[in-house]
C-alpha cells in the first residue's frame, strides 16, 4: 500500500439508532500531515477520530493504519494518541505521574521515564510543575499536561479533539502557534478536530470540511477559501454572498440581471450555478460605474473594515469595505474577474449566502444550529 | 453579613439542640456512669475490669473484620457491574439493594433463622438429598453471614456512587494510552474509587463490631461479641450500669481509633472524603 498515506478510511458508515452519523466517508492521511477536520456540530467529525482512536468500530467500511486493516483492534494497541476535548487527565495522580502513565504501562525503566518526562515537560514549557495537582492547574497548564501525556508516547499520529475550544481567545491563539510548533518540531500526525474555521485556517496543512455525516470537500487552507466546492463550504468558511447564477459560456456569467467576466470554464452551455463572491472582494463605486447597483440598508463599524449590506433586487449582499458608507445610499458595485467563483449546484443551494435576515438573527440562527 | 450568619444560626438550631439533648448529654451520662462506682464515687474500678471482656473484644473486631472484607468483596464486584448496565437496570439494580433496607432489621434476622435452622430451608433440602442435618445455625459462620447480608447496602452504595461519577474519558484516555482492562482498572478505577471503599468499611465496620443482635439470634450463646455483654450488664439492672458504660466507652473509643486510621488512608492521596 502507499506508504505515503499513514492512516486510510474506506467506505465508512456509522450509525447510531438508525440515525447516520458518518455517510460512506473515504479519507487518506498523510504520514506527518497536519490535518483538521472541521464542521458544525453533528457533522461526524468526533466520531471520525473516535474511529481512527478505536473507541469506535465502523458499520461499514475499513480502517487502515500504515496499509494494515485495524479494525477491531483495541484503542489500547493503536499507535495513536488522544488528546480529549475536556483533557481528560487522571485527579489521582500528580503532573508528572499523569506524563509518566503511558510509560509506565510500557514499564520502562524509572529513570527513562523520568528523563522523557523532563523532556516532555520541557517542550510544552511546564518544568518545575512536576509535583503539583491537576485540579491546581489553570485551564491552559492542563492543557499542556494533556499534551505531554500523549506525546510521551511517541504515537504515530495525534488526534485532537476540539483541544482549544476551553481556553479563552488569547490563550487559544497561544496554543494554535504552540501546536504547530510541536507538530512540526516532534514531525508527527496531527488530526484536529474544530468548528472554529479559523483555527482550521491557520494551523492546517489540509482541511477536511465535513457535514451531515460527509467530506464536503478537502483541500489546503487556501482551496477550501478560494475554490470552494459547494455553497456549504463557501458559508462555512469565511462570510460569502452565493447568487444564482447562469454559465453563458466558458469565462462569461450571468446573474443578477448582469453579465460578467470570469476565469471559471468546464460548465455546459446555459447551465444554472452557484456564484460566489466574496465581500472583501466587492468594490464600492459611484452608481453610473457600477455593474450592478443597489440601496445599502444596514451599516456596522468592525474597526479593520465596515461591513455594509447591499440591496440587490431584493438581494442582500454583504459587502466589506474601508470606505464609510451611510444607510439608504445608492451605490454600484464592481466586481472583478477573478473575485467570481463559479461552483456547480448542490443540494445547499439556496439555502446560504442571503444576508437578508442579517442582524443579531443571524447569531441566533446559528446557535439554533449548534444546539441541535 | 452578622444578620445573614444569624439567619443561618437560627437554621441549624434545631439541629444544635437535638445533638446536645440526644448526643452529648448521653455522653457525658455514659461517661459519668464509666468512672463512678454505684454510690455515685469516683473510681477506675470499672475501667480496669475491661480486661474479663477481652475475649468477646478480640471475637467482636475478628467477626467485623472478617465481615467487612467479605462484604467488601461482594459488593465492589456488585458495584462496578451496576455502573455498567444501562441506566433503567441500574435503577433496578438500586432497587433490589434498597429494598431490604426498608425492612426492619429483626425480622430480616429471623428470616435467616428459618433459612439456617436444624429444620430449616436448607437443611429440609439437604435431609431429603440424604446430605443432612448439616449444623448452620449457632456458628460463626451464621454470625458473619448476618453481619454480611445486614451491612451489604452500606457498602454497595458508597462505591457505587463514587464509582458511577468518574468520569468515562479518563478511562478512555487510559486505553488510549497503552492500558488493558487489568491496567484501566489497577491504575484508574481502583484508586478512583478508593474515597468509597474507605466510607464503605467505615460504614460496615462500625455497626459490625457493635452488634449485639445478630450474634444472639444466629450465634446462641456460644459467642459473646461486646455488644452482648453490654447489653447484657444494662439488662441486668442499675447495680451493672458502670460496667456497661467502661465497656462502651472502650468500644467507642476503638472505633474512634479505627475512624482515624482509616480516615488517614484516604487523606494520603488529598482525596479524602469525609465520613
Amino acid at each position: 500500500m502507499n506508504k505515503e498515506n499513514i492512516v486510510q478510511l474506506k467506505n465508512i458508515s456509522v450509525a447510531f439508532d438508525e440515525q447516520v452519523i458518518l455517510d460512506n466517508l473515504s479519507l487518506d492521511i498523510k504520514d506527518k500531515e497536519f490535518i483538521t477536520f472541521l464542521g458544525p456540530s453533528g457533522c461526524g467529525k468526533t466520531t471520525t477520530l473516535r474511529l481512527i482512536a478505536g473507541f469506535l468500530e465502523p458499520d461499514e467500511g475499513d480502517v487502515l493504519f500504515e496499509g494494515k486493516k485495524i479494525n477491531g483492534v483495541p484503542a489500547y494497541k493503536r499507535q495513536v494518541n488522544t488528546i480529549f476535548q475536556r483533557y481528560a487527565l487522571f485527579p489521582h495522580l500528580n503532573v508528572y505521574e499523569n506524563v509518566a502513565f503511558g510509560l509506565r504501562i510500557k514499564k520502562l525503566p524509572e529513570n527513562e521515564i523520568k528523563q522523557k518526562v523532563e523532556e516532555m515537560l520541557k517542550l510544552v514549557n511546564l518544568s518545575g510543575l512536576e509535583r503539583r495537582h491537576i485540579d491546581t492547574l489553570s485551564g491552559g497548564q492542563q492543557q499542556r499536561v494533556a499534551i505531554a501525556r500523549a506525546i510521551a508516547n511517541h504515537p504515530k499520529v495525534l488526534l485532537l479533539d476540539e483541544p482549544l475550544a476551553a481556553l479563552d481567545l488569547k490563550l487559544r491563539k497561544d496554543m494554535q502557534k504552540e501546536l504547530k510548533k510541536i507538530q512540526q518540531q516532534l514531525g508527527i500526525t496531527f488530526v484536529f478536530v474544530t468548528h472554529d474555521q479559523e483555527e482550521a485556517l491557520t494551523m492546517s496543512d489540509r482541511v477536511v470540511v465535513m457535514d451531515g455525516g460527509k467530506i464536503q470537500q478537502v483541500g489546503t487552507p487556501q482551496d477550501i477559501y478560494n475554490e470552494p466546492q459547494n455553497a456549504f463550504v463557501a458559508d462555512f468558511i469565511g462570510e460569502s454572498n452565493i447568487v444564482d447564477g447562469k454559465m453563458l459560456k466558458d469565462f462569461y456569467v450571468e446573474f443578477s440581471g448582469a453579465k460578467f467576466d470570469c476565469l471559471d470554464k468546464g460548465f455546459d452551455k446555459n447551465e444554472l450555478v452557484d456564484v460566489v463572491v466574496r465581500p472583501e472582494d466587492v468594490d464600492i463605486v459611484p452608481v453610473d460605474k457600477g455593474m450592478l447597483t443597489g440601496v445599502v440598508t444596514s451599516v456596522s463599524f468592525l474597526g479593520v473594515h465596515y461591513e455594509i449590506i447591499v440591496d440587490i433586487g431584493g438581494f442582500k449582499w454583504m459587502i466589506q469595505t474601508t470606505d464609510e458608507h451611510f444607510v439608504d445610499d445608492k451605490v454600484g458595485l464592481y466586481i472583478e474577474p477573478d473575485a467570481i467563483h463559479i461552483m456547480k449546484k448542490s443540494e445547499y443551494s439556496g439555502l446560504y449566502g442571503d444576508y437578508s435576515s442579517y442582524s443579531e438573527e443571524i447569531d441566533h440562527l446559528s446557535d439554533i444550529i449548534e444546539e441541535e | 453579613m452578622n444578620k445573614k450568619s444569624f439567619g443561618s444560626q437560627l437554621l441549624a438550631a434545631p439541629h444544635i439542640v437535638w445533638s446536645i439533648i440526644f448526643i452529648v448529654v448521653p455522653l457525658f451520662i455514659m461517661l459519668y456512669f464509666a468512672f463512678t462506682n454505684a454510690d455515685g464515687g469516683f473510681t477506675l474500678e470499672n475501667v480496669k475490669q475491661i480486661g474479663l471482656y477481652k475475649k468477646a473484644f478480640g471475637i467482636s473486631i475478628l467477626y467485623a473484620v472478617i465481615a467487612t472484607l467479605i462484604t467488601l468483596l461482594i459488593a465492589y464486584p456488585m458495584a462496578y457491574f451496576m455502573t455498567k448496565v444501562n441506566i433503567s437496570s441500574q435503577r433496578m439494580l438500586m432497587m433490589i439493594v434498597m429494598i431490604p433496607m426498608w425492612m426492619n432489621f429483626l425480622i430480616r434476622t429471623y428470616s435467616w433463622i428459618t433459612i439456617l435452622a436444624n429444620t430449616g430451608i436448607i437443611n429440609t433440602f439437604l435431609k431429603s438429598i440424604g446430605l443432612g442435618p448439616v449444623k448452620l445455625i449457632n456458628t460463626p459462620g451464621a454470625v458473619i453471614l448476618g453481619m454480611v447480608y445486614d451491612f451489604l447496602p452500606y457498602m454497595i452504595l458508597p462505591i457505587y456512587s463514587v464509582m458511577s461519577k468518574i468520569d468515562k474519558s479518563l478511562l478512555e484516555a487510559s486505553e488510549d494510552l497503552g492500558s488493558n482492562a487489568f491496567n484501566k482498572f489497577r491504575r484508574v478505577i481502583l484508586p478512583l474509587s478508593r474515597p468509597g471503599i474507605i466510607s464503605g468499611i467505615t460504614m460496615v465496620f462500625v455497626p459490625s463490631v457493635s452488634t449485639f443482635y445478630i450474634s444472639q439470634k444466629l450465634g446462641g450463646n456460644k459467642t459473646m461479641l461486646v455488644g452482648d455483654v453490654i447489653e447484657y450488664f444494662f439488662n441486668a439492672g442499675p447495680d451493672y450500669y458502670n460496667v456497661a458504660s467502661a465497656i462502651s466507652m472502650v468500644l467507642m473509643i476503638m472505633i474512634l481509633v479505627c475512624m482515624v486510621i482509616m480516615n488517614r488512608f484516604s487523606d494520603d492521596d488529598s482525596e479524602g472524603v469525609i465520613i
